[in-house]
């Protein structure tokens, strides 16, 4: 690669196109050879259920503390593949990559992302690459696709949420999206809060292994956090749920700048957590699992399920309050007073 | 954090909301108390407070939050400001979404204007130094709060000697408004939970007049839940007494004479003038303008833009709400053609605001 920069030719599908693919983006993501490349992958068949799933990526900052947008396009589409109990098998990278992008932070960001695959086992199968014109995009957009298979017997879904069930979460909450947000420009808050990015698909699968049809609902909570996600659940699967705040992990880092912000880490992003509907006899086990787990030394039981179809979510507050939760309704925004 | 726990223990709520029960308990009347602070507002939706309160108190939210009670004028003002070329509008993210006569700065933005969000107006000073040929306006909204960090920027900007910063000024000062509605025979406040941020700036004497003028008991009450339920006691036993006084809860930051240094700062570089309140109406003495030696920063003073006639919506209640004088759910728009996404109303835009709490966190 003669320049450091990413230039429009890069993405012109001639010389300078065939020198990035073949000399930064195939053998850092693939490892496939000239002599292999058609224009499509071809998978070998597998018998049972196929999950399929697709994700873009626009993060900004495309770096972060404890990921960058990379590692976080494997792991969130993994993870949805996970969510309905599939294991993952290959994926697709779609690269948008804004004109002037430096070479050596795409080379950073495309070896996070194949040590992210490498750690969830799934394989990178095909791609494409894009390049338009300084402006039209921020830096790097990534679109991963994900297909998984789901083995027999395993049913898994949003609609499936029982009453009687208790609700677990794998770990702390808010840590992503304040981890982001303290990094952006122009907002100097030096928290130390690192993103809990990681991949699912292990702890799903011992989830699946270990409680069979005990394991009725898994989602992660991402974009609108806790709070968008569980509503979600009580409207699919028409059931009331009740939460206890005493009982949700959210680290002493987290809490602070959310009150500094005035942000509820209730309604903020994570993208290593996933929230499990067990039947009651099934809790404690599904809890010691996620505790022996690598992704959820933090796990806890935080709220019930209740026989009401009305789709209502409740939090009883630390100081014994009760307060409806409704999904995110447009974006948190940084209080000014 | 530990900290923070402290003013969240269930235990000492316990006892608090049992000091309450009883204190209420013979009196046969309930007590309205209206809170006029948007921290306020939040924090005890969030808590779910109301839902612990014996019926004998009911606490009601009063025009606390800085960007409901902006009147819509201003907001056509910023989105004209907004179409000018090599202009760039910086302000304070909820601005963004308020929407004004016939657009919004959301709306402007997405038709090409320039709107940056910033987190400190120190911030919009560095976007006026960084692009040297295009006037930045800073939307100052905000009370005794925020106007001092204005107020720096613009000493910052005087002593850089930028030529292209500006404030479109719309800060308000407390506590004109709440003696505005204490005097309100419509509106029957027993007590004010007084605002904890602004009270540090301006000191819990400001609030003397207001006592002494209208008998209103004054607590100036911190954010944390325990704070809210000892100074809703505190109020509680004035109104038994028969008695109103200035009382301090918040007594860990806020002092009888406030911060002294930022009240300078806010004196030196601002004059009181008269002010609109939205839903309220004007209120004498109760803004805040650029004092002549800094009136060349002066947006609407040097900017000038041709402003639509004002248009609110007709069904709109931000205004009977601001006043404590309806709830979210007397609105006809409320939920239905009002939400979050698409508010009507200022009050559905913040996150301090009462519809936009009511819709988020009420049962």
């Amino acid at each position: 690669m003669k320049s450091e920069v990413i230039l429009l030719g890069h993405g012109s599908g001639g010389r300078l196109s065939h020198d990035l693919l073949d000399n930064l983006i195939l053998p850092i993501l693939s490892g496939i050879s000239q002599r292999e490349q058609n224009d499509a992958a071809v998978l070998d068949a597998v018998s049972g259920r196929l999950a399929f799933t697709t994700d873009s990526y626009v993060v900004d900052p495309i770096f972060f503390p404890g990921g960058n947008i990379g590692d976080l396009a494997i792991h969130g589409t993994v993870n949805d593949l996970a969510m309905t109990g599939a294991a993952p098998l290959a994926i697709s990278v779609g690269l948008i990559i804004e004109e002037g992008l430096a070479i050596n932070e795409l080379k950073t960001i495309l070896e996070s992302m194949r040590a992210a695959a490498d750690a969830t086992g799934v394989k990178i199968v095909t791609g494409d690459t894009k390049v338009v014109p300084r402006g039209k995009a921020d830096k790097l957009f990534i679109n991963t696709t994900g297909i998984g298979v789901i083995a027999e017997g395993v049913d898994i879904s949003g609609s499936n949420a029982q009453p009687g069930d208790k609700i677990l979460i794998n770990g702390t909450i808010g840590d992503h999206g304040m981890a982001v947000l303290s990094s952006r420009e122009g907002l100097q808050l030096e928290s130390g809060i690192v993103t809990d990015s990681a991949p699912l698909n292990g702890l799903v699968k011992q989830l699946v292994l270990g409680l069979g049809s005990h394991l009725h609902t898994l989602r992660d909570p991402t974009r609108g956090g806790l709070a968008t996600t569980l509503k979600e659940i009580a409207l699919q699967s028409q059931v009331e749920i009740t939460m206890q705040e005493s009982a949700l992990p959210v680290t002493p880092a987290v809490a602070s700048a959310c009150a500094i912000l005035g942000l509820d880490p209730l309604f903020v992003a994570n993208e290593g957590k996933l929230l499990a509907f067990v039947a009651a006899e099934a809790a404690d086990q599904a809890l010691a699992i996620m505790q022996c787990h690598e992704f959820g030394g933090q796990a806890a039981i935080i709220g019930d399920v209740i026989a009401s179809a009305n789709g209502k979510v409740r939090l009883h507050t630390a100081i014994g309050g009760l307060r409806a939760i409704e999904m995110l309704a447009g974006e948190q925004l940084p209080r000014i007073c | 954090m530990k900290h923070l726990n402290e003013y969240r223990d269930p235990e000492l709520a316990g006892l608090q909301l049992q000091a309450i029960r009883q204190v209420v308990a013979d009196g046969k009347r309930t007590m309205t108390f209206m809170e006029v602070c948007g921290t306020h507002t939040m924090a005890i939706y969030q808590q779910g407070l109301r839902s612990l309160m014996p019926e004998q108190i009911r606490l009601i939210s009063g025009p606390g939050c800085p960007v409901c009670v902006t009147p819509v004028g201003y907001v056509d003002q910023a989105v004209a400001l907004a179409r000018r070329a090599n202009t760039i509008i910086a302000t304070f993210g909820d601005m963004v979404r308020v929407p004004g006569s016939s657009s919004s700065l959301q709306q402007e933005k997405a038709r090409g204007a320039t709107i940056k969000i910033v987190y400190s107006p120190l911030d919009a000073v560095a976007l006026a130094e960084r692009h040297p040929g295009t006037d930045v306006v800073f939307l100052g909204v905000g009370f005794e709060t925020t106007a001092p960090t204005v107020a720096g920027a613009i000493l910052t900007a005087a002593r850089n000697k930028l030529t292209n910063f500006y404030v479109l000024c719309a800060h308000k000062t407390m506590p004109g408004p709440m003696a505005a509605l204490a005097g309100d025979p419509e509106l029957q406040v027993d007590g004010y939970l007084c605002p904890a941020h602004v009270s540090a700036i301006i000191g819990a004497n400001a609030y003397l007049p207001l006592v002494e003028a209208y008998h209103v008991p004054c607590v100036v009450t911190g954010f944390e839940p325990l704070d809210v339920l000892q100074g809703v006691l505190m109020l509680a036993r004035q109104v038994v007494a028969g008695v109103a006084r200035v009382e301090t809860q918040y007594r860990r930051v806020v002092k009888p004479q406030g911060n002294l240094k930022a009240r300078a700062l806010l004196d030196k570089v601002f004059v009181a003038c008269d002010a609109r309140w939205r839903g309220i109406g004007d209120i004498p003495g109760s803004g805040l303008q650029l004092r002549a030696d800094f009136a060349r920063f002066d947006a609407a003073r040097q900017l000038p833009v041709a402003i639509e006639p004002p248009v609110e919506h007709p069904g709109c209640l931000c205004g009977e709400i601001l006043k404590g004088k309806g709830s979210p759910h007397d609105c006809p728009l409320f939920r239905t053609i009002c939400t979050p996404e698409d508010p009507v109303g200022a009050c559905m835009v913040s996150s301090e605001g009462t519809c936009a709490a009511e819709y988020k966190y009420g049962t």
